[in-house]
């Protein structure tokens, strides 16, 4: 009998991890929580209304085009999409819970699924650095502007700018563009010297990133045709506006991404477009039970298996190294987890090497650096969903002389509301100082992976390792 | 370092002791291993309940706590000023009810013993009932408003405390162990040992709660404590549909009963933070803190079955944590018999954090030879009750 891979995330990991455990013979169930496949990389119009500029407007669009197909020509292969994961048991078997149907639809089909082995490849989310005025209409983390510009062909502005760190913004800047809007300029929260130091140490070594020089190559190339000013060393430190945003203020930063006095100036925009990073997806390998590491993503061998035995992690969650490290890390977990030989992973163990040098690079050119605390006030929102100002976390945390998070979260309600610190997770950990008493304690730590209604979870039939197994 | 008490835990009950003890003139150091308010009472609802409680000690504990509280967090805003979170007192009452025929005539009789006890009890009819609650499953047989029932936000009540013990002059050293005893020659217990040294004390208080029975053993003694693990789930934000403490009569059963099979009863309930907390689970399962669904699912089953307009209501959150369950269901307050100089304040169950002040009363009054506000003898280590689960002398 086939072994049977569960695969959770159908972005390029995901796809990759389905495909490879296919051809290593398993029969695979491929989840995503979207209503496609590709994930946020390779976000995309709904197929009623298909557009032949995908391929101009994606990047690898002819690799998606093949790995959707073969997903779908491959019996061996069964797709579940808009099955969202709400929850992962490890009291028997890892058993992951998914409800299937639309987005915040009452009744969607639960469903309790195991295998002989899971890959999880749930990607990553961007995240955004709090502002003064971030919380004005107008302003959007990149990512969301770049869904709605790649998912639906809606700019979200006229006269927008970019700002944040990371090779992540240039893409963005494009997306904005090929949707209409005008991208005023692009601002990297790095320095020059920082930039160099990460993208030019040991350059021969980025030629084995097959594509992602050519790919920046491609947004550098753009960018000049279009003209868009792109700045090392500088943010919107602020974004103001009656009621929605109509100037973003850009200032200089330092090493440290301190702003630097004296150098700020006005820009006139409708939209402000921020990311700074990316934050791994980790609540369902930490529900499984995966090990993360000091840097906070998912720990795995060579063969992508995490600390659980018979759990693969593939892609962001293992650390943010982009589409070719994705790819490859994704091939290697769902081949392995089909039981495949490793020896024919030689050439895909070489490429993972190139790929998580350019990971090193990036985090090394454009990881959060302490000093862009200096642009917040005491009431800049950190939690926006709870409306929390810096002021109130930082002398709660002094009243209660607390350095715990889970007593802050609960004396400040910072990330306790709907996106459960997706969002402020992080940046609330930073601000405060705050160490997560556990890695199990962590703002990644989320049992409830998504939200249920109550009448769904009421509904749910009794399982056979439910409730009664006390010891 | 030396203090006239080294307190084990700065959980709600450690730093109402500390608070209790330093206010009474006397050095205090608390220990946490973790860090404080981060465990049982960062896991819990924030209850301050008379109404689960048939006659008896635990039920005069409640009755002094619930008397007591106003004042205690009153005294606590008033010391910590407007920039302290606040604890979120709320004495909302809480509405029991019953959702059977069979269960009708337990509730108003149970009722009816409680109000004999000196609880304040009020019978109502389904159209009361509805009157307090309009959201509530009309489907009901009894119900009984409870006045006194309140919340607390427990996480800040526990920060409240302790900040307020430090300003008393505690010291709270959390990340620190208490590995083991320090002894004299006569080997009477004379302070603690931690990793950063030796700390001198005239008497050492374990209110480790359900881990109290690791921290006695680490100095040498035990008490019978064990714990019962329960769930709560969180919805979203939404305008606020229930107005008391609401919950179905079973809950009774549950928190009285010492069987380990899992038991739901459901208690609904707003916060000030514009969700609704729904709880609560018990099961024996020792420190296994992993996840189950059926869990969640009943609990789920039972909210809808008393608020059936919560079907559509979005749960963002689920946590659990450890309550600290005595095999007689009573806290332990008071000196340990077999081993002068150590003292326990554990036992509470799911009723520590309304139960904190007075048994930090309780304590501190036996500890310093003052006047008590109850009669301690139930809440002793020594009680029959608990003779059989207790090891013997050194």
């Amino acid at each position: 009998m086939s072994v049977s891979v569960l695969v959770i995330g159908a972005g390029p990991a995901g796809l990759s991890a389905a495909v490879a455990a296919a051809d290593a013979g398993a029969m695979v169930t491929l989840l995503d929580a979207g209503d496609g496949l590709g994930g946020q990389y390779w976000r995309h119009l709904p197929p009623e209304r298909s557009s032949v500029r995908e391929a101009r407007l994606h990047h690898g669009w002819p690799l998606f085009e093949r790995l959707r197909e073969r997903v779908a020509a491959d019996e061996a292969i069964t797709v579940l999409t808009e099955a969202q994961v709400w929850a992962v048991e490890t009291t028997g078997a890892v058993t992951v819970r998914v409800l299937v149907g639309p987005a915040d639809a009452a009744g969607r089909e639960p469903l309790a699924l195991a295998a002989d082995a899971i890959v999880f490849a749930t990607g990553a989310h961007d995240r955004t650095l709090p502002f003064p005025g971030w919380n004005l209409p107008g302003t959007f983390s990149a990512g969301a502007a770049q869904a709605l510009a790649k998912g639906e062909r809606i700019a979200v502005g006229r006269r927008a700018v970019v700002a944040g760190a990371g090779p992540f913004l240039l893409p963005v800047a494009r997306s904005l563009t090929d949707a209409g809007a005008e991208v005023l300029g692009v601002y990297e929260a790095a320095r020059p010297l920082h930039a160099a130091k990460g993208w030019l140490a040991r350059p021969h070594r980025l030629l084995g990133a097959a594509r992602k020089g050519p790919e920046l190559a491609g947004y550098l190339g753009h960018h000049l045709r279009r003209r868009i000013p792109y700045r090392l060393g500088a943010a919107v430190v602020e974004a103001r506006g009656e009621g929605r945003v109509e100037e973003a203020v850009i200032a200089r930063l330092d090493a440290d991404w301190a702003p630097v006095p004296g150098t700020e100036r006005t820009v006139a925009v409708d939209a402000v477009c921020v990311s700074h990073g990316f934050t791994p997806r980790l609540e369902l390998p930490i529900a499984a039970g995966c090990r993360t590491g000091p840097d906070r993503f998912v720990l795995v061998d060579a063969d992508q298996r995490t600390s659980v035995p018979g759990v693969y992690a593939a892609g962001e969650i293992t650390g943010i190294g982009g589409v070719d490290a994705a790819l490859v890390e994704g091939r290697i977990a769902g081949h392995r987890a089909a039981g495949g030989d490793r020896s024919a992973l030689r050439a895909d163990l070489r490429r993972r090497r190139a790929a998580d040098d350019v990971a090193r690079r990036i985090e090394a050119a454009h990881g959060v650096r302490p000093g862009w605390r200096a642009w917040l006030r005491d009431d800049t929102v950190v939690c926006r969903c709870e409306e929390v100002p810096y002021g109130r976390l930082r002398d709660t945390a002094a009243a209660t002389a607390q350095d715990s998070l889970r007593s802050l979260k609960l004396t400040t309600r910072a990330g306790l509301g709907i996106c459960q610190a997706r969002m402020c997770g992080r940046t609330v950990e930073e601000l405060t100082g705050a160490a997560p008493a556990s890695a199990a304690d962590t703002s990644d730590q989320r049992p409830l992976a998504a939200p249920i209604r109550l009448g769904d979870l009421a509904g749910l039939a009794t399982t056979p390792h439910g409730g009664k197994d006390t010891q | 370092m030396n203090a006239d008490v080294v307190v084990i835990g700065a959980g709600i009950v450690g730093a109402a002791c500390a608070r209790a003890l330093a206010r009474a003139g006397l050095s205090v150091v608390v220990l946490e291993r973790g860090a404080a308010a981060g465990a049982t009472s960062a896991r819990g609802e924030g209850n301050l309940l008379v109404s689960d409680k048939a006659p008896g000690p635990e039920l005069d504990l409640a009755l002094h706590a619930s008397a007591d509280w106003p004042r205690l967090a009153a005294e606590l805003a008033d010391e910590l000023g407007a920039a302290f979170p606040s604890v979120e007192y709320q004495r909302k009452g809480g509405v029991v009810v019953a959702l059977t025929e069979a269960g009708a005539e337990p509730l108003r009789a149970f009722a009816n013993g409680q109000a004999a006890a000196g609880v304040a009890v009020e019978h109502l009819d389904a159209a009361a009932a509805l009157a307090f609650e309009p959201d509530l499953n009309p489907a009901l047989t009894a119900a009984v408003h409870y006045p006194q029932d309140a919340q607390l936000q427990p996480v800040v009540a526990a920060e409240a405390l302790l900040a307020s013990a430090r300003l008393a002059g505690a010291t709270v050293l959390t990340g620190t162990e208490a590995l083991g005893a320090v002894r004299d020659r006569a080997g009477r217990l004379v302070g603690v040992r931690t990793r950063a040294g030796d700390i001198g004390a005239g008497a050492v208080l374990v209110a480790a709660g359900p881990w109290s029975g690791d921290a006695a053993a680490a100095l040498g003694a035990d008490v019978p404590v064990r714990p019962r693990r329960g769930m709560v789930l969180v919805t979203a934000r939404m305008a606020q549909r229930v107005r008391h403490k609401v919950y179905d009569g079973d809950y009774f059963g549950a928190t009285q009963s010492a069987a380990a099979d899992l038991q739901t009863s459901s208690v609904v309930e707003s916060t000030p933070g514009r969700t609704v907390l729904i709880g609560s689970s018990r099961e024996q399962i020792g420190f296994d803190d992993r996840l189950r669904v059926e869990v969640l699912a009943q609990i789920a089953r039972r909210a809808v079955r008393l608020f059936p307009f919560l079907a559509d209501t979005p749960v963002i959150r689920a946590y659990g944590g450890f309550r600290p369950y005595m095999p007689d269901h009573l806290p332990v307050v008071g000196p340990d018999h077999r081993h002068p100089g150590l003292w326990h304040a554990t036992g509470h169950e799911g009723a520590g954090i309304g139960l904190a002040g007075v048994t930090a009363s309780l304590l501190c009054a036996q500890l310093t030879g003052t006047e008590p506000p109850l009669d301690p003898a139930p809440f002793q280590l020594a009680r029959p009750s608990l003779a059989a689960h207790l090891g013997g002398t050194p």
